[in-house]
């Protein structure tokens, strides 16, 4: 994934450009503060959940309307899920995990019209997302367990003469845990992505354009389903970290 | 990763508007996007936690409520079904029964006044019988008599025709005689 600027028999092919950030008003430096693309997409995916999580369920009807079992359908999976995992006392952070869903669901839903924006495909920002839940889930480990929270990385029923080896490697794939949260959804939907660009790219192939159309289509299908399945392995993972933090031992 | 391409062009995008490296790996950009998703994260938080989770959840309680209603309101309704039945049959053996005794009842009455009546018919025709056979009894007398009467007196009037004379006490034993015979 160096640069894009190969060219082939004419062919340019600038597969990341699509990732781009722009100021939506001009054409100045993207400040921290400016309305960017990604700005307007989580904006977007933002007006998405409230049309349906809160203009869908306004009629809070006993017969819901399509849109409101919807909304229902997702609080259901995702409430049964950190009820499932964390168990009984983990479903006060129920808000906290739904948030985190939705966001990653809706955005990466969204991403995958044409000429949108991903923003679930930014490092930047699937390293808030991991990092946040890590720093979130390891501050109240320590608050709910204080020094009895470090029996996570001590496997008491191991041979003793293993203890300290585990302990090491628990301690490394904690630590781990973060980067590999946030890398899995970047590098996911951005590799979706860039191939979905790739293979338009050859679409302007006469010869080969058929099989890149057909490429083409036989990815999106794939992002479809990735888009929904990334979010909930998201999800379900911040759930076990979540876990671990209320139940510390094994 | 490969962060030398950024930190060496500084800039993130070539003269001709296309990504120089990861746009992913652009610092420039980057406390861009964390600042808005911060935003958009809040924004989120909040409009589930304060309006779309309580009133979907609230949503979801009374769905439940109102079918644990309904079924608690459906096997009363049941129960109740249940009991009307048991009723109806009730009744129905009640009424069965009844109208078996009116009907044993009814029975007996008619038979008692026909076996008066019968005892009554017979005694009449015995009656009846007994009248007729002693008006038989004498019609038969009566017939004996004017026979033998009239016997014995052709018997004598045949005697006198062929000129003798006739014994009274002779004839009429000589008829008599006869008649027995």
């Amino acid at each position: 994934m160096a640069t894009e600027d190969k060219a082939e028999g004419g062919l340019v092919f600038h597969p990341l450009d699509q990732f781009i950030v722009k100021p939506l008003f001009g054409d100045g430096p993207v400040h921290w503060y400016t309305p960017t693309n990604v700005t307007l997409w989580m904006a977007i995916a933002l007006l998405a959940i409230v049309g349906v999580f809160v203009l869908g369920s306004r009629g809070r009807a006993v017969i819901p309307t399509r849109l409101q079992s919807i909304g229902e359908l997702i609080y259901g999976f995702i409430y049964k899920m950190v009820e499932d995992v964390t168990g009984k006392d983990g479903v006060k952070y129920f808000p906290y995990i739904m948030t985190l869903f939705l966001f990653i669901l809706f955005a990466n839903y969204l991403a995958l019209i044409p000429m949108s924006y991903s923003p679930t495909s930014m490092i930047a920002v699937t390293a808030v997302l991991g990092f946040g839940v890590f720093i979130c889930v390891t501050i109240l480990g320590f608050v709910k367990n204080g020094a009895s929270f470090l029996g996570l990385f001590w496997m008491s029923d191991a041979p003793a003469i293993l203890r300290p080896i585990i302990a090491v490697i628990e301690v490394i794939s904690y630590f781990v845990r973060p980067v590999s949260h946030s890398i899995r959804l970047a590098g996911n939907i951005m590799a979706g992505h860039a191939v979905l660009k790739v293979f338009a790219g050859f679409a302007a192939l006469t010869l080969v354009s058929p099989v890149a159309i057909f490429g083409i289509v036989a990815i999106y299908g794939l992002e479809v389903l990735v888009a929904g399945i990334q979010a909930y392995v998201f999800t379900i993972l911040t759930c076990v970290y979540l876990k671990d933090a209320l139940h510390p031992a094994h | 990763m490969a962060t030398e391409t950024t930190e060496a062009v500084g800039t993130c995008v070539d003269a001709g508007g296309s990504a120089l490296g990861m746009p992913q790996l652009c610092a420039d950009w980057m406390p861009n996007q964390i600042f808005w998703l911060v935003v958009t994260l809040i924004a989120i938080y909040f409009v589930m936690s304060r309006i779309a989770l309580p009133r979907i959840g609230a949503v979801l309680a009374e769905r439940s409520g109102t079918i644990t209603n309904d079924i608690a309101a459906a096997e009363e309704l049941k129960n109740k079904a249940a009991e009307a039945e048991a009723a109806y049959e009730k009744a129905l053996v009640d009424a069965r029964a009844e109208a078996a005794k009116i009907v044993a009842e009814a029975k007996a009455e008619i038979q008692a006044e026909l076996d008066v009546e019968l005892q009554k018919a017979d005694a009449e025709i015995a009656a009846k019988t007994a009248e007729s056979e002693a008006a038989i009894a004498e019609i038969r007398d009566g017939a004996v008599k004017s026979v033998t009467q009239v016997a014995r007196d052709t018997a004598k009037e045949l005697v006198a025709a062929m000129g003798g004379a006739a014994d009274a006490k002779t004839i009429t034993a000589a008829v008599n005689a006869r008649m027995k015979g």
